[in-house]
């Protein structure tokens, strides 16, 4: 069984009821919950999202209208890292359309896409606030300013290093 | 420029980090707490930043003082309030809030209890965006030292007046920035504007008054306490009060922020702050307020960066923060990024919004690619007109996506043609 179909930890579901607890009403802690998985996890499975619904009290289907709402929210697996490239205007100029062809090509994937050894996951995402070094990227939680291809390429490298 | 002209940042210093909370209160932190915890009253705090002329820099611009006033004024422990600061900076071109989060988590803590006891909230929430990572670990830091240090929890200086801060962290969609969404988001729904009235301020959050400041706004709020209305007031330079911090993006030679004072003209910022143009590049046009700002060409440059100003422009000072379209770029490319970012990111509540911002991204793509019609150019027009007229969608999303379609529309009239006619664009962006 993988670890998507797996019921959630006693002490994940403890942390779950007690996020719900905190909010004057339980849905008041959807997101912050299926962060929660997501950050045990790397997403979050229809399984899962019913185990959170149950402790939530709120129907599957109302929290996954939240879950496919939000898209820093993953419905589906992702790779042992993310990259985000910013796709907004400032980067646009300053050349992102040519650091995005880069990174198919040598990850050979689309946005949206995981690599075939499931190393990375390559998403846009909207302006990341670091506009006066664009281009941006996050890179799970790090972020990166000034992008150029040999840096893209270094960090690839380092990404997709198996895991220990 | 000395210390007290840019009260906002005088206390960041990248390379040392953030002050922690004996350091913040060394250099002038929490006097303003400890003078209006302990001898003034809510409503007179109220009456100081009206005073100050502080308006919203989220990109609104209400005055901060006017938004509080509508406030029920039953104190904190009688009746539940939220103050809630929007940290959910999403506006493409603007990075301020997350430099002063970053820098000075502290001064934005200390902002949020100060308004908080002006309207008398218990409750205070920074709606975070998901993305801002190194904000939310300093954020979460400088909380929990102000727990230590007695400035938040119960009876704060034995005022009586307790305040704590929760942080919500976010998970995308530009759209909770605006401030009804955000509560929808704040309830665990899908992020959805809701209609006014109510307004925030009597049915906010699970139906409580609430307050939903921008993250500047707020932190300048410790200064206005500390040194007085008239003082910030006096720092700006047009009719607006205080310091605004202002970007400029795109090629420049120096892209990057700074605190100035609000209502600094435009050209100071881009040609003295910014060090004008990148060599062989031209400025062409820019957006002066974040992306759904409308495009002001060179002819502005002599515009006072403050809310009345820009206005008359033609455009908003939005976020202040300047996005530069320059002579290399195609103009046609840069709204087709655009109206891609807002047709996303449309919460797909409303149907003109839903399905006129991809109709308008799909003209524009077709435009850029070489399958354009004359007749496209209408169609462009007819949106920019419709979507563009508050009252025509359910929130101001539609009309902000129109602001740079409908003034590039006119600008850039010639470079439409030429894509039309030539099948294409003739500038090809690949730098």
């Amino acid at each position: 069984m993988s670890i998507a179909e797996q019921p959630l930890s006693g002490d994940l579901r403890a942390e779950i009821r007690a996020l719900a607890q905190a909010e004057p009403h339980p849905r008041g802690a959807s997101v912050a919950a299926l962060r929660l998985v997501q950050a045990h996890m790397g997403w979050i499975s229809t399984p899962h999202l019913n185990e959170v619904a149950d402790v939530l009290g709120m129907s599957a289907a109302d929290l996954d209208g939240i879950a496919t709402y939000f898209n820093l929210l993953f419905r589906r697996p992702v790779g042992r890292h993310v990259i985000m490239l910013c796709d907004s205007v400032s980067c646009w100029i300053m050349g992102r359309e040519r650091l995005c062809a880069h990174l198919c090509r040598t990850l050979d994937i689309q946005p949206g896409q995981t690599t075939a050894d499931d190393a990375i996951t390559f998403l846009p995402i909207v302006c990341l606030g670091h506009c006066d070094h664009a281009p941006a990227m996050l890179v799970d939680d790090t972020l990166y300013g000034d992008v150029d291809t040999p840096t893209l390429d270094h960090l690839i490298d380092t990404l997709r290093e198996p895991p220990p | 420029m000395s210390h007290a002209e840019r009260p906002l940042t005088a206390m960041i210093d990248p390379v040392a980090g953030p002050p922690d909370c004996a350091a913040y209160e060394r250099a002038g932190g929490w006097q303003a707490t400890r003078t209006a915890l302990r001898t003034l009253a809510p409503a007179e705090v109220v009456d100081i930043v009206t005073r100050s002329r502080l308006r919203g820099r989220g990109g609104a611009g209400f005055g901060t003082g006017q938004k509080w006033s509508f406030v029920p004024r039953e104190p904190a422990s009688e009746r539940c309030k939220y103050l809630i600061a929007n940290a959910d900076e999403m506006e493409p071109g603007t990075f301020k809030d997350r430099w002063l989060m970053e820098g000075n988590p502290l001064q934005l803590v200390e902002g949020m209890l100060l308004a908080a006891y002006a309207i008398q909230a218990g409750h205070g929430i920074i709606f975070l965006r998901g993305e801002y990572h190194l904000a939310r670990t300093r954020l979460h830091d400088a909380i929990a030292q102000a727990r230590h240090g007695g400035w938040l929890g119960q009876d704060i200086l034995g005022s009586g007046f307790s305040f704590d801060i929760h942080v919500h962290v976010s998970a995308g969609r530009y759209i909770c920035g605006e401030e009804t969404a955000l509560l929808t988001a704040l309830e665990g729904r899908r992020a959805t504007p809701r209609s006014k009235p109510p307004f925030p301020q009597t049915g906010g959050l699970w139906g409580a008054p609430s307050v939903v400041n921008n993250v500047e706004t707020l932190s300048n709020l410790p200064h206005i306490i500390a040194n007085g209305p008239e003082w910030f007031a006096g720092l700006g330079i047009g009719p607006d009060g205080g310091t605004k911090i202002y970007g400029v993006s795109g090629r420049v030679r120096r892209p990057g922020a700074w605190e100035l004072p609000i209502g600094t003209p435009l050209r100071e910022i881009i040609e003295e702050h910014a060090g004008g143009m990148q060599p062989g590049y031209g400025l062409r046009a820019l957006l002066p307020g974040g992306a759904s700002t409308a495009f002001v060409d060179d002819t502005a440059l002599d515009m006072a960066m403050d809310y009345a100003s820009v206005e008359k422009a033609g455009s908003r000072l939005g976020t202040g923060m300047a996005i530069i379209l320059d002579d290399r770029t195609c103009p046609v490319g840069m709204l087709r990024n655009l109206e891609h970012f807002f047709a996303q990111e449309s919460c797909g509540w409303c149907t003109p919004c839903r399905d006129g911002l991809p109709w308008v991204e799909r003209l524009l793509d077709a435009i850029e690619a070489g399958t354009g019609m004359a007749e496209d150019i209408d169609q462009l027009d007819r949106h920019a007109r419709m979507l563009g007229t508050p009252g025509h969608t359910f929130c101001a999303h539609a009309p902000g996506a129109m602001a740079p379609l409908a003034s590039g529309l006119k600008l850039f009239a010639r470079d439409f043609a030429d894509h039309i006619a030539g099948r294409g664009c003739p500038l090809r962006h690949a730098a």
